[in-house]
């Protein structure tokens, strides 16, 4: 499961529906047929019906630095992503073998860092972090478990070579795009459906209710009253924290309806104050609470994290889950589930060079074309280097901020991303993508049978982020 | 239910009531100054146009002489006009947006499509002739609202609160316009009743788009006693001031019945009510019309604050 490549040789791609010798995987096998009988004016007018019943709803993403467009559509593509039942219950065993060693992890690096008494991680990345908070050493929260609700970005580079390329544990968005994506499809396409058997992902809503139902504060008694903490309007995924509130059940607050009063979290209604015991919050952690972090947040309630710590509340994902999603730390994943699991990894980490390295920084400065860099802790494919798409001037000018700061990066081979058919204007053609399965570790692991498929609608393009141009399917996992 | 998201409610609600009622007094405008030499000209009617609009004051800051372009431009797409069509349709919609899952999928779409639709329309596009039909769809689209609301919204606090932030509001609006030309209504003017006065007392019921309704009604050309009692008396009337606060009350009521709260609002909306109820046009003319406008305004404008202490909206 390594990438076997010499630099510079023109990548093979996989492709997830044809094979190179021009016959269809199976599991595409309908999907191939379908297509193949497919009028090109259909999709034209079903891809405009999709397109406006995304906009009717509102289903929109903010794209910050972009005034003009500070609400736009994400592009859906039609056809559906297919994953076979077998290659699902892989992914499965190898998430949640995944899920459970970070969760141990973060448990350890709060408490006793056996991990680094063993020696297996050096004690400076953990110590030097910013994404490490003091704040959280010694508290055990419920279950012990700190990131409960997670988004696991998975790559495809061949028939049997998955990758693990990040694991989001703070707030990881994206998981409306797969219900609605699904509800269109649904709408959009029905016989399709009849003639598959496709795992539901409808029941996401519940299990995300239960889970965080499963992690209130020990003194709760009755059902715990459960809050979504929204940033507000503005924010660009707030359309995600209406529509999981709203899927729910439960009220979609702003931290200027909560109120900490007597030991307990309160949210202000129009028959006076009622208590909340869990918050699954969408605020990043260091504006959750002013008097415990960044004291110029309007976004927090001021207390939470006191109240927190004393156990009278429940934050999910917890605050200080950043240390172990850090791209620094990605590196060592793979350490981190033997270490924990006694077991070796079921999905690969993706290679990974670290630029605070003297060595690594000499052989990234050397491969640069060819290598994917990313800042440590940047997202959603902003101030990220694709070497292979870049210009000399580019690549020059990026290598002058790498060597400024080296340890802000880290390296990748440039992965080549399976393909999937794609409706472009030119006809249906492959385009990259990539995977990103939902998560929610509370009494138990839950993970939804699908995710949400991304894919760089660009010709060539290997950058699948939203904020980049990229568009998302719907998923489909297959039954046996 | 969050004391913000029942605000939001409100003030979505207000702000359509607020889009449309602008759009009426446009058109009222648009009218007049098409008919050339009435009254005292044109520029005098887009002003009183625009102080029924409530915001003459932040114009002249702008533009200082008033003349038929801006005064349309101002009321329909500025933004620095809080009240302009455009600015209540955003409003509107970011309250909506805000308390999305307060909304029936119908009602947002309502909301959203407005938005949209809206936002590819430049002002450009309405010069020659088009306006009466921009001010029609804005009515429209406030209909369009108005009907997925009644027709799909649970009748629960969410309902009342949106009842609530229209009916506020219309009551307002009604108030305000005939504030601005009470002048002409009174009685002593009537003995003066030229051509010029009439064409006013038919502005004041268009812009409530109340002129043919007031002949199913009266039965009789526009005598400026029946168009004050048609607008501030008559139940029947939608856009009257006691059909506005009957229906505050009634909506307050149904609140109070559900949360057990809100006992302030509904006290001072039913004292408001009961005044108009029992009111009749010798009393008010007596004691001076716009006095009488005058109170109304203040006192609706209480029971609007009332409501939003009473239910935490803060």
């Amino acid at each position: 499961m390594t990438m076997k490549r010499s630099a510079g040789a023109k990548p093979v791609f996989f492709d997830e529906m044809v094979l190179p010798d021009g016959t269809n995987r199976t599991p595409y096998a309908v999907v191939a047929e379908w297509l193949s009988g497919c009028p090109r004016g259909l999709m034209r007018k079903k891809q405009d019906e999709a397109a406006s019943i995304f906009r009717r709803l509102g289903i929109t993403f903010a794209v910050y630095g972009r005034e003009e467009a500070n609400e736009r559509l994400i592009p859906f593509d039609l056809i559906p992503r297919v994953i076979s039942a077998s290659e699902w219950r892989f992914l499965e065993r190898g998430i949640e073998q995944r899920v459970r060693a970070l969760n141990a992890f973060l448990h350890d690096i709060y408490h006793r860092q056996e991990i680094i008494r063993a020696g297996r991680i050096p004690a400076a990345l953990i110590n030097d972090n910013e994404a490490f908070l003091p704040e959280m050493v010694g508290f055990d929260p419920p279950r012990n478990v700190y990131s409960h609700i997670i988004g696991t970005d998975i790559v495809r580079t061949g028939e049997n070579s998955f990758f693990v390329l990040e694991d989001n544990l703070r707030t990881p968005s994206g998981v409306s795009y797969m219900l609605e994506n699904r509800e269109a499809m649904m709408h959009l396409f029905p016989d399709l459906f009849s003639k598959h058997r496709v795992r539901p992902v409808e029941r996401y809503p519940e299990m995300l209710r239960r889970t965080l139902e499963s992690v209130a504060p020990a003194g709760c008694d009755g059902d715990p009253t459960i809050a979504v903490l929204t940033p507000g309007i503005f924010n660009s995924a707030y359309f995600e924290h209406a529509f999981l509130a709203d899927q729910m059940g439960v009220e979609l607050v702003q931290g200027s309806d909560l109120f900490v009063e007597n030991g307990a979290l309160y949210m202000r209604t129009i028959r006076g104050k009622e208590r909340v015991d869990v918050v699954y919050r969408r605020v990043d952690d260091a504006f959750l609470d002013p008097l415990a972090f960044d004291p110029t947040s309007m976004l927090g309630v001021p207390g939470l994290f006191d109240l927190y710590r004393a156990g009278r509340v429940t934050i999910v994902n917890a605050p200080g889950t950043g240390i172990a999603d850090d791209k620094a730390i990605y590196a060592y994943v793979p350490e981190i589930i033997e270490f924990y699991t006694g077991e070796k990894p079921i999905l690969d980490n993706v290679p990974t060079w670290r630029c605070g390295e003297p060595e690594s920084l000499a052989y990234v400065l050397d491969r640069l074309p060819e290598l994917v860099v990313k800042e440590v802790h940047g997202s959603g494919g902003y101030g990220m280097l694709v070497g292979p798409a870049a210009t000399k001037k580019e690549i020059a000018e990026f290598a002058k901020r790498l060597k400024a700061r080296p340890s802000n990066y880290i390296a990748q081979p440039t992965l080549a991303l399976s393909t999937c058919p794609s409706v472009t204007a030119a006809g249906f053609a492959p385009r990259h993508v990539d995977l990103r399965p939902f998560v929610l570790v509370g009494d138990r692991v839950r993970i939804t049978p699908g995710g949400l498929t991304r894919v760089a609608l660009k010709k060539g393009s290997l950058v699948v982020n939203s904020s980049q141009g990229g568009g998302t399917k719907d998923t489909w996992v297959l039954e046996d | 239910m969050l004391g913000r998201t029942a605000a939001s409610l409100f003030w979505m609600s207000r702000y359509i009531e607020r889009a449309e009622n602008i759009a009426r007094l446009t058109e009222a405008g648009y009218r007049i100054s098409l008919t050339p030499d009435v009254g005292q000209g044109h520029r005098e009617d887009w002003k009183s146009t625009l102080i029924a609009a409530g915001n003459f004051d932040g114009f002249v800051r702008k533009h200082g002489e008033v003349s038929a372009e801006k005064a349309q431009h101002w009321l329909l797409f500025d933004r620095d006009n809080s009240s302009s069509v455009r600015c209540c349709l955003e409003t509107a919609r970011n309250n909506g947006r805000a308390v999305r899952t307060a909304l029936t999928r119908e009602m947002w779409e309502a909301l959203n499509s407005t938005w949209i639709e809206f936002s590819a329309i430049k002002p450009a596009d309405l010069a020659s002739g088009r306006l009466p039909e921009f001010l029609d769809w804005v009515r429209m689209r406030s209909n369009l609202f108005r009907g997925s609301l009644l027709g799909t919204l649970l009748r629960d606090e969410g309902y009342h609160f949106s009842q609530l932030g229209a009916f506020i509001e219309r009551g307002d609006n009604t108030a305000r316009i005939l504030d601005v030309k009470y002048y002409v209504l009174l009685p002593s003017n009537a003995s003066v009743g030229g051509e010029v006065d009439a064409y006013q007392w038919e502005t004041i019921l268009r812009s409530v788009s109340a002129h043919r309704s007031y002949r199913h009604v009266y039965k009789d050309r526009y005598r400026p006693w029946n168009v004050a009692e048609f607008l501030i008396l008559r139940q029947e009337m939608p856009r009257s001031l006691r059909f506005s606060v009957g229906w505050v009350e009634r909506s307050l009521e149904g609140l109070h019945a559900l949360t057990g709260g809100g006992a302030t609002a509904f006290a001072e909306a039913r004292a408001l009510h009961d005044v108009l109820r029992d009111g009749d046009m010798d009393a008010i003319f007596q004691s001076g019309l716009h006095e009488f406008l005058t109170d109304f305004l203040a006192k609706n404008n209480a029971v609007s604050g009332s409501i939003a202490g009473d239910y935490n909206f803060n």
